[in-house]
């Protein structure tokens, strides 16, 4: 586990992973978009309008599968201060409110025709909206502090509190009665859907999953270069500084931004 | 190791803390978390006529009659055990139909007939082609899921 939270071996890993990830991405969403939108079959009760689940289903999958990443990134680098947890902490924590919002917003442009409403307060809407704003508060949380590292501390705590949200969500359909319908594919039980939309809305999901790779390296790779270019200015500015006795220098970086 | 130790300890504890109060605060809950009251429901708990609460269940088969030109519907809402008699007046939604689910918000009336003044189609989680839906109705296996 050590060997790999070096950011120097992260980058060298990263940048070789980088361009398979992309590629996978877009062979993924490109065949999941067509075989969804063009070859599947309509819905028997639904007609057309079901295809927006090749979007919104996937975005939600996302949605809970980022903000456990950013939980578990947020445990370690609370517990065991591993550098590279807290950049990938903070690198999760737009991409998953990017989904949200899309899961969200997919939603709602189906449920007008289909439900007949484009909002409802039931469980599930309720507890994927209060999602949306927990990664908002961790965002704004993360940057609030003038030294990073307590920014860092306050937004792990709150992305810890607010897992408990995850399973709401997962179960809310099963809890209680919603407008939203169940899952359609669990792990228990046969999927009850028809292997011809099945298919490619698990290539979506998958697709969409690399995609999330994709975009958390590149975020991570800019954080960590960006905290290496702040180091090397402190560290210019304490050169100049020292001959003159050291009085006004600038304090030495926190230790969660050396570069190793 | 041992700061690890306990830092770990904290976190874990926390969790564990965080999750019984989610539960148990959850619990507590329970009944303003329902979106809707099924018929059956309704009948136990009493909901007093005149005040405003969502209906669930299925629309009960052949029980839709439109009147005024379609306009005004009357439907049955059933959860296969209990049905409670609805009128509507306006639009419905494209899911609307016989042995699919529906949420209406509404009051009951003196008679005990629910006013709906707004109507929702529940979808289920159930996706496939129409020829496949032709077959299994065909072939026996079809089944109706009862509302939840």
């Amino acid at each position: 586990m050590h060997r790999y939270a070096n950011p120097a071996r992260f980058m060298r890993y990263s940048g070789a992973i980088l361009p398979f990830a992309a590629g996978l991405t877009a062979l993924l969403i490109g065949t999941g978009l067509y075989l969804g939108l063009f070859v599947a079959p309509a819905d028997y009760q639904q007609g057309e309008s079901y295809r927006i689940i090749f979007v919104h289903v996937p975005s939600a999958w996302l949605a809970l599968f980022v903000y456990t990443n950013m939980a578990i990134a947020s445990a370690v680098a609370l517990i065991w201060k591993h550098p590279l947890a807290d950049v990938a902490g903070r690198a999760c924590a737009p991409i998953g409110a990017a989904f949200t919002v899309l899961a969200l917003v997919t939603g709602s442009l189906w449920g007008k025709p289909m439900w007949g409403t484009w909002w409802v307060w039931d469980a599930r809407l309720t507890s994927v909206l209060i999602l949306f704003f927990l990664y908002l508060g961790y965002i704004a949380l993360a940057d609030a502090f003038d030294d990073p590292a307590r920014g860092a501390k306050a937004a792990a705590i709150l992305a810890l509190v607010g897992f408990v949200n995850v399973p709401i969500i997962k179960y809310s359909v099963d809890w209680w009665n919603t407008l939203h319908q169940p899952a359609t594919i669990s792990q228990l039980g046969a999927p009850s859907i028809h292997p011809s939309m099945m298919i490619p809305l698990l290539l979506m999901a998958v697709g969409f999953t690399t995609y999330f790779v994709t975009v958390l390296i590149l975020r991570m790779r800019a954080e960590i270069i960006g905290r290496k270019i702040r180091t090397m200015q402190l560290l210019q500015v304490q050169k100049k500084s020292t001959p003159s006795a050291n009085v006004d220098g600038p304090p030495a970086a926190p230790a969660a931004e050396s570069p190793s | 190791m041992t700061r690890k130790r306990r830092r770990l300890m904290f976190v874990a504890t926390g969790m564990v803390v965080l999750a019984a109060a989610a539960g148990l605060v959850l619990t507590a809950f329970e009944d303003n978390l329902v979106f809707f009251h099924s018929p059956t429901d309704v009948g136990e708990k009493g909901i007093p006529e005149g005040k405003r609460f969502r209906l669930g269940g299925l629309v009960e088969e052949n029980s839709v009659h439109k009147t005024d030109g379609g306009l005004t519907v009357a439907f049955r809402v059933t959860d296969l055990s209990n049905a409670i008699p609805v009128t509507y007046k306006g639009l419905l939604p494209d899911l609307f139909r016989e042995g699919q689910g529906v949420v209406a918000e509404g009051v009951l009336n003196q008679e005990g007939v629910f006013e709906a003044a707004e109507v929702l189609a529940k979808h289920d989680e159930n996706y496939m082609p129409p020829e496949v839906a032709e077959a299994l109705k065909k072939s026996g296996y079809w089944q109706e899921k009862a509302a939840e």
